[in-house]
């Protein structure tokens, strides 16, 4: 007890040394694309074209997350994703407002959120089966508003959708000699601005903190006085809401609605978290290393759009590589740490 | 003989009541709807075969992939007490292999197929493999585990054909896939048959059941007894994997050619589905293979019914959904307390006896 | 009621299906006292936490505090009214910090100010001297120190009664002192301690009184300076002789002398410290010693049930490896473990499936023991036992507990061991039964199978063991046979004999 290392700073928690690793991958990974593949990588826009383009997968990736910390699992994301734009546009196509219809994203989120909930954590039915149903109920309910994909016609949401941020100092110099700035949609804000909260959330606020204790011991959660019932029906609360604002920004990015919108987001969105150091038993996790699991995923995608491997199957290909990677990655940081750790007490 | 009898007649069917009572629920729904629904009638198919034919067989046949997956989803289920969402993309890289040996002969004769059938069961038991070490030795949960293998399986099938959807046409490849002439009964309902078979003569070659079942409900108590669980469980992968092979090769089968996309596409739902309402347990445990083929008919039937009754193939999700969440919602441990708790008032009141030093 | 009583519990009863847990139970608890409770497994110790706890809802009887009546419905109630405790198993959140663990739960309002938390969780730490850092992730801090944590946060939430439950399984002397210094501070300050153990010197150490527990009574509350050590173990497992005198005459035991069948030397895994030990044919031995003492762990580690970290196994004089349960039963070992439910049963299948199970495991994969077979020896067994079950089919899950401890026993006896581990058999098991069994291992002994026999209740060994060897916090404290055999000598080993083994 008294042989104390001196640290300079506290050893990493597990969260952060996942998150770390996450962000190192991602950064090697960039950097090497843009030494080897050059082209498109040089430029910044890049950049802002992967966010861009997947802003509604940052968003429910990060409603996922909070869902795997608790250690659950919410495979309906994509499908309720999709039924929210299809809604959302054949509301707009019928003249709406476009303030009811952010209400009408956000409240079909959390209908979804609530049931799960209640079915999850009150009924204690695992939530494998209950968000299956939910997918497929959503995916059936797209199809049964529209089969046929429809495009938004709307004044004021055209208005909306063109919102585009500058920023100036960062753009690329087109044939013409113009510096063209780098753009970015006003959904890669939206889907910041629920980073940010997701991120305060868990690590300063007490409905945030009481998730990562639930998932890391539920039995000890409980006999410290958390609510766990509470907390849990709480985090599928946040991730049905989260999927309503992410189809929300999807609508925004595409413009249309179709039954097949979103497929297989949610295993992009597992994905993400995982890559980005979220452990599948619950109790660690970080929104910004989910952050960077989808860039991670995406920059594979280009890389793998530039390279040679230029066949349809190896973005998939590499993908599954990539995620079986780090799962197992994960097995054995954690494996290691906890052989260590077991060295020192003795 | 006698004493089974006994048995079911006072116990019950225990765990097989739920899926027995879907299924007859769905029969009774569609006679009363449609009093001719199940009528099989006797017609000639496209190459001049008599075959039996009506709703009742289309639902039997069309069951048949679904069947053959539960069946070895149980098997994982039970040992591993997660499930394998990959066995989709895993039969569309089994029905790949199976094509590209097909393609690569140069006449497709009996033991051709049977030399493509085997290689594709070589490769899915190979992948079967791959999940079952994540799983044993890993240690991951099946659900993440398999997670990979959806997500680039498709891919994979893909790549083996090299980027294209091919074609095999070949009276042999048509009697797997619809009849083989001279027996009116569909060649797939035969080979779940066999199937069935296969597994209930293993059963009863092996000590599989025990060990499997013992693994799944206490792990520790099974270690202590000599079980090698890392084995167990790795071996029910494997046998996935063959289930899988065959899944595929009948796919390809029925339809002549093998599209990666398509292919079984969502069916690994379907298939832990089928396990759930066979009354088995998700979490691991006992298990019956029977209740898991009524199940993926269940499955089947509903589908089915839905049709009958104009619902289009796309929304039939939602109303599967439906019935989904009202079966979980039945079998939940908080509503069978409530409503044991209920019986338990509603019988007699018999004061048990509280005695010291347990008898 | 006394004058400075701080928790009063009086005529507790608690009742389970079958199973009278606590009767007419009372219990005191004074300021600035530290009190251990005690007793053996089955003694209603745990099951009197927990009713204070909250866990469990008592049947009869009432609780003051203070003076005032209370009912505690959950654990929360109980925190109300100043109850903490810190149990055995950790119940904090391993991936979070120690300041975390202090404060999850009660924090005052929504935002968490993380750096007020941090500063206060160090000055505690500081002040109870535990060697942690608020910033610390709990995970990588070793088992004391997460305990003394549970602890601070206990104290913290000024706690009128801490109790707690069997603190210092895991840790080392020097930790123990750490402990024992933070209660001693927490004793000047009025805090009343539960201290639930069974290692007799730290009772003596650090306790003002002691309550003992036996079969849900309450046996006595004493003094410990006027309660010797002896006199304190008699009263814990001592039996009733009247009850036993009309069970029937104790075999005449011969002293064996026949070849040695399993023999180790140094012997240790993951959680038994290094011990020599022999058994020859035909012979029945047994270990004993108080809840803890380390007897399943020695059995266990002759089983390969615990990862084996050292030792030289010779069986019929020939050199073996034994590292898992299959070497250990392909060697015609074989083991019924203490903790039934957890390492026993298998809950769902049939008494039939769970008899064969054994049996099954050594023939092997390919050979199924067929139906016909099975149902041959399940009902063999259930007869020869008297085992009290609807059918060969029913799930042994629904099984009294002392039936399903019948099952367990007949699926060692159906593989026929040379050598047969009985860990605690008879717990549980009514007392006519008790008798058979014993009977049966002095049978089995007769047949030439060594066996070794543990029980709470050393009446039961002394009947059928030659051969007894003591058990002590971890260590083999003494080995007796022939005339020391008798109760007395055993409560005089167990509580302070000669160390015949340095562990």
């Amino acid at each position: 007890m008294n042989k104390e290392k001196k640290f300079f700073k506290e050893p990493l928690t597990d969260t952060q040394l996942l998150m770390t690793i996450a962000i190192g991958i991602f950064f090697v990974m960039y950097l090497l694309a843009m030494a080897i593949l050059r082209g498109g990588f040089l430029h910044p826009q890049q950049i802002f074209d992967m966010l861009n383009d997947n802003a509604s997968l940052i968003i429910v990736s990060c409603g996922l997350t909070i869902v795997m910390i608790g250690g659950g699992i919410d495979i309906s994301v994509g499908a309720v994703t999709s039924l929210v734009v299809m809604s959302c546009v054949l509301y707009l196509n019928k003249g709406g407002n476009i303030f009811v219809s952010i209400l009408l994203a956000l409240g079909i989120g959390l209908a979804f959120g609530l049931v799960h909930g209640y079915l999850i954590s009150y009924l204690e039915i695992q939530p494998f089966i209950v968000t299956l149903a939910g997918m497929f109920f959503a995916r059936g309910l797209t199809t049964i508003l529209s089969v046929n994909p429809q495009k938004v016609d709307h004044e004021a949401f055209a208005a909306l959708r063109g919102v585009k941020i500058e920023i100036p100092w960062l753009g690329y110099y087109a044939k013409n000699g113009n510096l063209i700035p780098g753009t970015v949609e006003l959904g890669v804000v939206i889907a910041l601005v629920c980073l940010l909260t997701v991120f305060v959330l868990l690590t300063w606020l007490k409905p945030g903190r009481n998730f990562y204790a639930m998932g890391g011991n539920q039995q000890s959660a409980l006999m410290l006085g958390i609510n766990v019932k509470r907390t849990r029906f709480l985090s599928y609360v946040i991730c049905g809401l989260l999927s309503g604002i992410s189809g929300y920004v999807f609508m925004m990015h595409t413009g249309a609605g179709n039954a097949t919108n979103a497929a297989g987001m949610e295993m992009n969105a597992i994905a993400s978290s995982i890559i980005g150091g979220t452990l599948l038993t619950g109790g660690v996790g970080n929104v910004i290393g989910t952050l960077f699991g989808t860039l991670i995923l995406t920059t594979i995608k280009k890389i793998i759009v530039s390279s040679a491997l230029n066949k349809p199957w190896w973005q998939s290909i590499t993908t599954g590589g990539m995620l079986c990677f780090f799962i197992l990655l994960q097995s054995i940081v954690l494996w290691v740490r906890a052989k260590l750790r077991a060295k020192k007490k003795k | 003989m006698k004493d089974k009898f006994k048995r079911i007649f006072k116990g019950g069917l225990g765990q097989l009541t739920i899926p027995i009572i879907a299924i007859v629920l769905l029969v009774i729904f569609n006679l009363i709807r449609d009093p001719s629904f199940f009528s099989i009638g006797i017609s000639h198919n496209n190459d001049g075969n008599i075959v039996l034919a009506g709703n009742l067989i289309s639902i039997i046949n069309g069951a048949s992939e679904l069947a053959i997956l539960a069946m070895g989803m149980t098997l994982v289920t039970a040992a591993c007490g997660g499930q394998d969402i990959s066995v989709g993309a895993a039969a569309a890289i089994a029905g790949s292999a199976f094509v590209k040996i097909l393609k690569a002969s140069s006449a497709i004769t009996w033991p051709t197929v049977i030399a493509a059938f085997l290689f594709a069961c070589v490769v899915a038991m190979l992948f079967g493999t791959f999940n079952g070490t994540l799983v044993s030795v890993f240690k991951i949960q099946p659900m993440i585990a398999t997670l990979i293998l959806y997500t680039c399986g498709r891919s994979i099938a893909y790549w083996i054909n090299g980027g294209a959807t091919p074609t095999v046409s070949s009276p042999i490849i048509n009697a797997l896939g619809s009849f083989i002439p001279g027996i009116p009964v569909p060649t797939p309902v035969i080979i779940v048959i066999v199937v069935a078979l296969v597994f209930k003569l293993v059963f009863q070659l092996t000590s599989l059941e025990l060990f499997t079942q013992s693994v799944g409900i206490n792990g520790s108590a099974a270690r202590l007894n000599g079980i090698n669980s890392t084995f167990i469980k790795l071996l029910s992968f494997i046998i996935l994997g063959v289930c899988v092979a065959v899944a595929g090769c009948i796919g390809v089968s029925r339809l002549g050619l093998i599209n990666h996309e398509t292919l079984l596409l969502d069916v690994e739902m379907d298939a832990i589905l089928a396990v759930a309402i066979g009354g088995n347990n998700l979490g691991g445990g006992k298990f019956k293979i029977s209740g898991s083929i009524i199940g993926a008919y269940v499955i089947q039937m509903l589908t089915i019914t839905l049709y009958a009754m104009k619902v289009s193939s796309t929304d039939v999700k939602a109303y599967k959904a439906i019935v989904i969440i009202i079966l979980v919602v039945i079998g939940s441990p908080v509503i069978k307390s409530k409503f044991e708790k209920l019986t338990r008032k509603l019988r007699s009141n018999k004061q048990r006896v509280p005695a010291k030093g347990a008898e | 009621m006394q004058d400075n009583a701080l928790l009063q519990m009086r005529k507790i009863n608690k009742v389970f299906p079958g199973v009278k847990a606590l009767s007419e139970v009372d219990f005191t608890l004074r300021k600035g006292e530290i009190h251990a409770l005690m007793g053996e497994n089955g003694a209603g110790k745990s099951t009197l936490i927990k009713v204070l706890t909250g866990v469990y809802q008592m049947d009869g009887g009432e609780i003051t505090v203070d003076g005032e009546k209370i009912v505690i419905r959950s654990p929360q109630d109980a925190q109300n009214n100043g109850i903490s405790t810190v149990y055995q198993e950790i119940t904090l959140c391993p991936n979070l910090t120690v300041a975390e663990n202090m404060y999850i739960g009660r924090e005052e309002n929504v935002f968490v100010r993380r750096r007020y938390y941090e500063k206060k969780a160090d000055k505690i730490l500081t002040e109870l001297g535990i060697p942690a850092r608020s910033t610390q992730q709990l995970g990588s801090c070793s088992l004391a120190v997460q305990q003394m944590v549970a602890i601070a946060r206990a104290v913290d939430m000024k706690c009128k009664v801490l109790i707690l439950d069997e603190p210092t399984s895991s840790l080392d002397d020097k930790e123990v002192n750490l402990l024992f210094n933070l209660m001693r501070d927490l004793k000047s300050q009025g805090v009343g301690i539960i201290f639930v153990t069974h290692f007799l010197e730290q009772v003596y150490e650090v306790c003002d009184r002691i309550t003992v527990l036996r079969n849900g009574e309450l046996v006595g509350e004493y003094l410990t300076e006027e309660l010797p050590q002896v006199e304190l173990v008699a009263k814990m497992i001592g039996k009733d002789l009247d009850e036993l005198s009309n069970l029937g005459e104790m075999e005449e035991k011969t002293e064996v002398d026949s070849e040695v069948f399993y023999e180790a030397q140094s012997l240790s895994s993951s959680d038994a410290l290094p011990f020599d030990f022999k058994i020859h044919k035909g012979e029945v031995n047994g270990f004993t010693g108080l809840l803890g003492s380390g007897r399943s762990e020695s059995v266990r580690a002759i089983f390969g049930a615990d990862k084996v970290t050292g030792g030289h196994v010779r069986i019929k004089g020939e050199d073996v490896k034994i590292t898992r349960p299959i070497d250990a039963m392909k060697h015609g070992i074989g083991y019924l473990a203490e903790d039934r439910k957890r390492d026993g049963i298998i809950a769902d299948l049939s008494v039939r499936e769970n008899i064969i199970l054994a049996l099954q495991v050594m023939k092997g994969f390919f050979k199924p023991i067929s139906r016909s077979e099975a149902e041959a020896f399940a009902d063999e067994y259930i007869d020869v036992l008297n085992i009290k079950t609807a059918s060969r089919e029913t799930p042994i899950g629904s099984l009294s507990g002392g039936n399903q401890q019948k099952v367990i026993l007949a699926r060692w006896l159906l593989t026929h061991p040379d050598y047969l581990i009985l860990d605690e058999p008879t717990r549980g098991i009514d007392v006519g039964t008790k008798l058979e069994i014993q009977k049966l291992v002095l049978k089995l002994a007769e047949e030439g199978v060594s066996v070794t026999f543990i029980s709470s209740e050393v009446e039961e060994m002394l009947r059928t063991c030659s051969r007894l060897i003591v058990m002590r916090d971890r260590h083999i404290v003494g080995e007796l046979k022939g005339a020391d055999l008798n109760q007395a000598q055993v409560m005089k080993t167990i509580a302070g004999g000669e160390s015949e083994n340095e562990g």
